[in-house]
């Protein structure tokens, strides 16, 4: 891993997870520097969406270490743990909306739970981060069951955004859209990413979205980042299971895997 | 060896079931009585355990009245004791029936509906999403639920009590020709505030049973859908069993000589 200076806002050493008998990850390493944008790519299944889970602190890592501006995050308690958190914004893969919720009032959670910000002042904040991403005040009163996939990613995005976190995870933002609302969401990415300055941590299999949206790619094979470089770099990584990866060939070092799953 | 095994490994599943159900109503419990407090999620949950669920505990309850008149009559007859036929149904309902019953009804309704709510929330990432909005799940989800199901069945139950022995009142009067205003007498004569109070006392333990099982059973689901259905239905089997056993050492501990 690269030495980055000045110290990396994420650090990941020696990350170890099973469940079971079954490894995922084993013996992660990974820096991601202030403002940056890392893509973790990898096949369904190689333990990205865990990555993810363990930096939140949603799981429990088996081995290993995980700062967040040099401040060790595993075995926090609870209220350690809120405040670590206050600095997360999250899109989850399905948005994961609150149904019992209005949209605007899924945007302002952040806000009046996590920040205790005053219900009024949270919906105008709210009704602004909708509007960066493009969605209009009639739609903040809707139920989130009244949304097509890619609206409730545009509103996972306001949401995760809502706080002004200093990092944003991404987990498959495109997946389940169809190409031009997946582009639309990447520009997103990029726009709110920018404007904030937040570093930003995002899992996909989507080539297309990774390559918008990543100052870095890394790939995850086996549990273990088996190659990291810049975006411009991907295509001669010189590394045969990325090749094989970001081509989509059936033949390659991967197949053993792919077949026996 | 293998049936040793086995033994040894159900029973040590079993222990550590029994742990993490222990240690999650300790850490759930705990968050019950520390701020912040949600009170429009408290005020939800308090309208639908409390209010929402009276027609069908209403139902049970006047109806299990109006059985119990006549079938203590039938027996009594036989030993020309039919006087305490508006005794038994006041003691029955208030110690017993009214509790029970409504604990089993809400139950069905409620941990039901409490386990596939938070059980879908679980498969959706919604709980996830929750703790990346630092807001602990267990507060937010668990707490109003636990507290609404510890403070409204016995409410729930006091009411039910009442209609109950109306219910009894109604077969004894107008079926089985008991003058009204004995067999009001005959219901007030005997009873003592320790029957009622032990009933409010059974009912707070099932409230709180019914809600720690539904979320309990909700907040652990796995595997989607299936899942889903597999936490619902466990709810409301280890709730009602959960209540028949804490029904008979309350009792125990009330009444025993």
């Amino acid at each position: 891993m690269n030495a980055a200076q000045p110290p990396p806002k994420i650090r990941i050493r020696n990350l170890c997870k099973r469940f079971g008998d079954n490894i995922v990850l084993d013996g992660l390493d990974l820096d991601i520097g202030v403002g940056e944008s890392v893509v973790v790519i990898g096949g369904s299944g190689s333990g990205k969406s865990v990555l993810l889970k363990c930096v939140l602190g949603l799981l429990e890592p088996e081995d290993g270490s995980i700062e967040i501006d040099g401040e060790s995050v595993i075995g926090l308690n609870a209220g350690e743990r809120e405040r670590i958190n206050r600095k997360f914004g999250m899109l989850f893969q399905s948005a994961a909306l609150f149904d019992s919720l209005k949209v605007w009032e899924n945007v302002a959670f952040g806000l009046t739970q996590g920040l205790g910000k005053e219900r009024g002042a949270a919906r105008e904040t709210a009704l602004a981060k909708l509007a960066d991403v493009g969605l209009t005040a009639e739609v903040a009163e809707l139920w989130p069951a009244e949304l097509s996939g890619g609206m409730k990613k545009r509103v996972g995005l306001a949401r995760a955004i809502a706080t002004e976190p200093a990092i944003i995870f991404f987990d498959e933002p495109t997946t389940g859209l169809d190409p031009i609302m997946s582009d639309v969401i990447n520009d997103l990415i990029v726009k709110c990413v920018r404007e904030l300055g937040a570093t930003a941590l995002s899992i996909t299999h989507d080539l297309a979205s990774a390559r918008k949206i990543a100052d870095r790619i890394a790939m995850l094979y086996k549990g273990r980042i088996i190659w990291h470089g810049p975006t411009a770099e991907i295509d001669r990584s010189g590394n045969e299971y990325v090749d094989q990866f970001i081509h989509g060939r059936a033949e390659g070092p991967i197949r053993m895997e792919v077949r026996a799953r | 060896m293998n049936v040793f095994q086995a033994i040894g490994s159900a029973f040590l599943a079993f222990l550590a079931a029994t742990g993490r159900l222990a240690l999650f109503a300790v850490v759930s419990t705990s968050h019950c009585v520390r701020p912040p407090l949600y009170p429009r999620l408290l005020g939800r949950q308090m309208l639908e355990i409390g209010y929402y669920s009276l027609p069908v505990v209403g139902l049970t309850t006047l109806f299990s009245g109006m059985v119990l008149a006549l079938q203590s009559y039938t027996g009594f007859a036989r030993f020309s004791a039919e006087g305490a036929v508006a005794t038994v149904v006041v003691l029955s309902m208030t110690r017993e029936l009214g509790p029970v019953l409504a604990g089993l009804m809400v139950a069905g309704r409620i941990g039901a509906a409490m386990a596939a709510e938070i059980g879908t929330m679980r498969v959706t990432e919604q709980i996830d999403a929750l703790a990346t909005l630092s807001t602990n799940p267990l507060k937010y989800l668990i707490a109003p639920r636990l507290i609404a199901g510890f403070t409204m069945l016995p409410l729930l139950v006091l009411v039910g009590d009442v209609i109950g022995v109306f219910g009894g009142y109604i077969i004894g009067v107008y079926k089985l020709g008991f003058n009204p205003g004995v067999y009001l007498k005959n219901t007030w004569q005997y009873l003592e505030f320790v029957d009622v109070f032990s009933g409010i006392v059974k009912a707070a333990c099932f409230g709180f049973i019914v809600a720690l099982m539904g979320c309990y059973n909700g907040y652990h689901s796995r595997g989607g859908a299936q899942g889903v259905g597999a936490a619902t239905t466990n709810a409301v089997v280890s709730a009602a069993i959960l209540i028949l056993i804490s029904n008979y050492i309350i009792t125990e501990l009330f009444f025993a000589k």
